[in-house]
């Protein structure tokens, strides 16, 4: 009876593992082939000559660098200030006592549903009047706002199950309530903290509808929109470094995501029985 | 004590950052896009008042129209499929593969952490006809078959994006669900069991049954994700053929940056907040139905 079970259980686990694995070991084999490999070899083929230049030309060549930096300089300041303001607000709407902090904390959740769509456009004049367009500001700006809502909202769902004692202990103790917050309340949640972070950074890391608006010239494309226009730099498709620009991104985002596995995981699963 | 806890000052330095960037970015911005919705023109023309000749062009108008089906199309089958699946590996995990399921779960998971734009490039080569013949269209020759251009055809098109984001969020959906499932106590499945109930009754009269909450969660959030769909879109096939795969999102940016009419732009853009507002309360409604009816 159990091997019965088994057999079709393990057919299914190895077809799916297949569906995930092998576009992405194509990729990887696609990134080291000339273009002449590209265009008259069958697509399954393997590399003949392993090509390694193509790397360096999608740096270089194809300005990754450039995108990448600007990709770092949009989105870690907006994940500091995510992590920071968010953390902070979910302290004061569930560890602090005063009337109206559920109206406030449904005003936040409203911020989830809202497409990004409905606030482009007032934001995009609003730059361009007071000068930020040309540069990265307008991103770091948005970025932070967007990624509040949901902070908020799960750091206040992490406070709620730190008894309150705690912090009353602390101002019996002679701490202001700011220093708690900073000496017992951030620490407590350190690894909620980590976990929305980690979240949010692969939300805005991949984001294009934001980066596509305010990046109006080349030179500031993040990593995303730079990616979207890689083809159009060459004229026509140089498969090599698109494919190992491609590589980049994808296996540099697998890396980080393998490093920080287990913490996600638990992370996820927390979130969700609490939601 | 309560009146350290409830100190107007305290509440306000911590409160305040968020509430400041949050109110500055996001809620003004909603009420003063709702305002374009009545003007004509854009940032650097600036605006008139046109009253609501935004909304009347919006009803008569075709695109917006095909624009409206493909978005409710892909949402209702994207959310469907991308749950369904998702419960069925999440099935998988807990029942068949048991304590062994966390490489699996791992390796399926890998695909959502990828950056949408690599994803969408990737399945655009893997797909594709010319240049150069992608892995799929090498396969369906191998069958005998002829190869297809996935991207010259509106039906094709859909259904390739479908499977992208199949493939990119399964693992997502499971993991999700999986972290419902694994709380259902075991010695109550074994037991019902050892009464002699099904796999088949099991599954329809007990599992689901006990997983609806966060099943109800799933749905929600999968179709406010995919009644937002951009990234996807825009990368594998940038609303083409023509605009037989161009949802709102795509619509109103294309409307608002590419031909500079905001005011236009504004009302779609009005347009796709209430549907994902109208399919929140739907949903939660018909979900508070079914619990109070058993």
């Amino acid at each position: 009876m159990r091997n019965l079970r088994t057999l079709p259980a393990k057919i299914i686990v190895v077809v799916l593992l297949v569906i995930v694995v092998y576009p992405l070991v194509w990729l990887l084999l696609g990134s080291f082939k000339t273009q002449d490999e590209f265009l008259n070899d069958p697509a399954w083929s393997l590399p003949h000559h392993w090509q390694f230049s193509n790397y360096t030309d999608a740096w270089t060549t194809g300005q990754l660098s450039t995108y990448l930096r600007n990709s770092v300089i949009a989105v870690f300041p907006a994940l500091a200030f995510i992590v920071l303001f968010g953390t902070a607000a979910g302290f004061a709407l569930e560890v602090m006592v005063w009337r109206g902090r559920n109206a406030v904390l449904l005003v936040f959740l409203i911020g989830i549903m809202v497409p990004g769509q409905m606030i482009l456009l007032p934001l995009f004049t609003t730059y361009f009047q007071i000068g930020l367009t040309g540069s990265l500001w307008p991103l770091i700006i948005t970025y932070t706002a967007i990624g509040l809502p949901l902070t908020v909202f799960m750091m206040a769902s992490y406070f709620r199950a730190v008894p309150r004692e705690i912090f009353e202990a602390a101002v019996l103790d002679g701490a202001s309530m700011i220093r708690a917050f900073f000496t017992v309340g951030f620490p407590l949640v350190r690894n909620a903290v980590f976990t929305v972070a980690l979240v949010q950074f692969f939300f805005l890391w991949n984001d294009l509808l934001i980066a596509l608006t305010f990046t109006n010239s080349s030179d500031l494309r993040t990593i995303q929109v730079g990616l979207l226009n890689f083809t159009g730099q060459f004229g026509q498709t140089q498969y090599g470094p698109l494919f190992a620009a491609i590589c980049i991104n994808v296996f540099g985002a697998l890396a980080l995501y393998l490093v920080l596995n287990q913490k996600i995981m638990k992370g996820l699963a927390g979130g969700a029985v609490k939601g | 004590m309560e009146r350290v806890l409830g100190d107007k000052k305290t509440i306000l330095m911590l409160l305040g950052p968020a509430l400041l960037v949050y109110t500055a970015v996001m809620l003004i911005p909603v009420f003063v896009s709702l305002g374009y919705a009545f003007f004509d023109g854009n940032a650097i023309t600036g605006f008139t008042w046109t009253g609501t000749d935004n909304f009347r062009r919006l009803f008569h108008d075709p695109d917006a129209r095909s624009a409206l089906w493909f978005t409710l199309k892909y949402a209702i089958i994207l959310t469907t499929l991308q749950v369904g699946l998702g419960y069925g590996l999440a099935l998988l995990y807990v029942f068949v593969l048991k304590r062994g399921s966390a490489l699996v779960r791992t390796l399926i998971f890998f695909p959502v952490v990828l950056p949408t734009v690599a994803v969408a490039l990737l399945f655009q080569k893997f797909f594709e006809i010319a240049p150069q013949e992608g892995p799929v269209n090498s396969f369906l020759n191998l069958l005998g078959g002829s190869s297809v251009d996935f991207f010259g055809n509106g039906t094709h098109a859909f259904w390739v994006i479908i499977l992208m984001d199949l493939w990119r969020s399964a693992g997502f959906y499971g993991v999700l669900l999986y972290a419902g499932l694994v709380d259902i106590p075991e010695e109550m499945l074994e037991s019902a069991r050892l009464e002699g109930a099904s796999t088949y009754r099991l599954v329809r009269h007990m599992i689901i049954p006990l997983s609806m909450p966060v099943l109800l969660s799933a749905v929600i959030f999968s179709i406010n994700g995919t009644l937002k769909v951009f990234d996807s879109v825009v990368a594998l096939t940038n609303g083409g053929p023509g605009n037989a795969t161009t949802p709102l999102t795509v619509y109103m940016f294309q409307t608002s940056f590419s031909y500079g009419q905001y005011g236009y732009g504004a009302s779609i853009a009005l347009m796709l907040t209430m549907i994902c507002l109208l399919f929140t309360i739907f949903i939660f409604r018909s979900a508070r139905r079914d619990v109070t009816e058993s």
